[in-house]
């Protein structure tokens, strides 16, 4: 279910985030999301793309330093209170969100929240008891 | 089974050995007394003539000889033999400004070329290696010194020189090289070429022979395990001859001095009172055959200790542990010593890469010291809370070595300069 996210490291420095939306733009990979954490000293760039491995291709021929990691892309009502929702679902079985952030674009008056949980699989399934959707690569237009 | 060069000098007793340096010392001192004024004078200002020198058991009346001297009597001022009998000079980068030129007879590279070739069989070497001279020929003494013991020893000699790395690599695996003399930084950037353009297979490397800069014992076990070699220490200064000096041999735990051609003592460098065997203090070198450039009591700046545990190896000669680095090397910061090599060590053992920077800066009046590291693949996680706790750890350890806080910093790979000779590790930013 899940789909994968290239997470990419930025040291603080001007240009460092260009460098990489050039990298990707220039081999023609489509951005589904980005999302960035930061230190002081360096960022982490959080990114689902359209073609992950020409993504990947292309950082590592430029000496860039990535992981790939499974996240959720859980659909959620375009609406106050849709969020808290799947939140409050987590929280009853415990499950840890290590991080979550939005996508860009929505369709169907859904939104597509990207959660890295502590265990996909149980976040999967109880969710989904629940009715909530999930969505697919296809869903995202992944290739 | 060990093999030696010079077997009947490396295996000699104790007391040959000390005949054999008092003898040599005896003619040396008066040879340095009738042809160098400058080192006369020392002498004479000390009290001291050649009567007085009967062997080794006298050779702390003498006066010590600094870089400082060296500077001062820059070009001739040290100089042995006459200059028709020279037939090479060697000089020290000078990048501190002290720059040093040393003189060699013909006798002079040969006993030097001698105790190079001790090195190259000591590591494994025989008349059927090939081996890859990938220290920087010219004024520098790494290229010449390796490439004149490796002929003595009969291998198919490679005069590479420094860098070019893709060179390096297709000789390398081309002609099937066996042994590899460089840096220890410029071993671990080949072996980093060598893995990322999946060589490892195509390599038939048994040993590395790597000197001329400081490194520590976990950098030995990374290059060892990268490229599936021994990894042997040379240890050598221009003042002395150069590489070869010292020499490591299979037991690996520390480098035999060849003392039928320098006599090694270990002084405290504040009182500059000789220490008892066992004791860490400061290298003294005294060249007892050298002709062209004959230095007596030569102070190093090297920081290490000599032992006369018997090896496994056989050989008799004195070993000194690998140095924690010059002096020069050693930064001081919020009154505390610090050595590369030291945070070297740590980083190794953190799983982070050997290549590192070191950079001191002073911040309101006080020190500061920051690491700088590049990220690699293996340290990385899509995860803030990760890294920030391996950062904390490394940052512990660090303490726990220096005894001060040292600021660690990931930047981005390929970022910190790679070196083809020796590698520059520190930055200091301080204006003192």
């Amino acid at each position: 279910m899940a789909i994968n996210q290239i997470t990419v490291f930025l040291e603080n420095k001007a240009g460092a985030l260009l460098n990489v939306t050039k990298i990707l733009s220039d081999n023609k990979v489509d951005l589904r999301a980005i999302n960035i954490a930061e230190t002081a000293d360096y960022g982490l760039l959080r990114m689902i793309t359209a073609d992950n491995a020409l993504a990947e291709k292309v950082l590592k021929a430029e000496s860039l330093i990535f992981t790939e990691t499974p996240v959720l892309a859980i659909a959620i009502d375009d609406k106050p209170g849709a969020l808290s929702e799947v939140l409050e679902i987590l929280a009853n079985e415990s499950i840890d969100v290590h991080y979550m952030y939005s996508i860009f674009g929505h369709q169907n008056g859904k939104a597509y929240m990207i959660m890295q949980v502590e265990d996909a699989e149980k976040a999967t399934d109880i969710l989904k008891a629940k009715g909530i959707v999930i969505a697919e690569a296809k869903d995202l237009q992944i290739g | 089974m060990e093999r030696y060069y010079q077997k009947d000098i490396e295996c000699v007793s104790r007391e040959e050995m000390i005949a054999l340096q008092n003898e040599r010392l005896v003619v040396q001192v008066k040879h340095v007394w009738d042809n160098v004024p400058y080192y006369r004078k020392k002498m004479e200002e000390k009290g001291v003539t050649p009567d007085d020198i009967k062997g080794i058991d006298d050779l702390y009346k003498l006066p010590f000889l600094t870089k400082d001297d060296l500077r001062d009597a820059y070009p001739y001022g040290l100089l042995g033999a006459d200059l028709k009998d020279c037939v090479r000079i060697h000089s020290t980068s000078g990048t501190t400004g002290k720059r040093v030129v040393a003189f060699y007879t013909q006798h002079d590279v040969d006993l030097w070329e001698d105790c190079c070739a001790r090195a190259i069989v000591a590591a494994g070497g025989t008349n059927e290696d090939v081996c890859q001279v990938a220290y920087g020929y010219g004024l520098f003494t790494g290229g010449s010194g390796m490439h004149g013991g490796s002929h003595k020893v009969g291998c198919l000699t490679l005069p590479m020189s420094s860098g070019n790395t893709d060179r390096q690599l297709q000789f390398m695996t081309d002609l099937n090289t066996t042994i590899i003399c460089c840096t220890p930084s410029y071993a671990e950037y080949l072996a980093e070429s060598i893995h990322e353009r999946g060589l490892r297979d195509k390599i038939k490397l048994k040993a590395g022979i790597f000197g001329a800069e400081a490194w520590s014992e976990e950098m030995r076990h990374d290059i060892e395990e990268k490229l599936g070699i021994k990894a042997y220490d040379i240890y050598g200064l221009t003042e002395t001859s150069g590489p070869g000096v010292a020499f490591e041999c299979s037991e690996q735990t520390g480098m035999h001095i060849n003392e039928d051609h320098f006599i090694a003592e270990i002084i405290d460098p504040d009182t500059l009172e000789v220490l008892p065997e066992g004791s860490q203090g400061e290298l003294v070198f005294t060249s007892i055959t050298k002709e062209g450039f004959p230095l007596l009591r030569y102070r190093t700046k090297d920081i290490t200790v000599l032992t006369r545990e018997k090896c496994s190896c056989g050989r008799t000669l004195v070993k000194m542990k690998k140095p924690m680095g010059r002096s020069d090397d050693m930064l001081i910061v919020k009154g505390v010593n610090v050595f590369p090599s030291q945070i070297e060590a740590v980083l190794l053992e953190n799983g982070y890469p050997a290549n590192y920077q070191i950079v001191v800066d002073r911040v309101n009046h006080s020190d500061t010291i920051e690491v700088l590291v590049e990220m690699t693949p293996e340290i990385f996680s899509d995860s803030l809370g990760k890294i920030t706790e391996m950062e904390k750890n490394l940052v512990s350890a660090l303490k726990a070595m220096l005894g001060i806080y040292a600021k660690v910093r990931l930047v981005d790979p390929k970022t910190i300069a790679r070196s083809e000779g020796k590698a520059v590790r520190v930055i200091d930013k301080r204006k003192i």
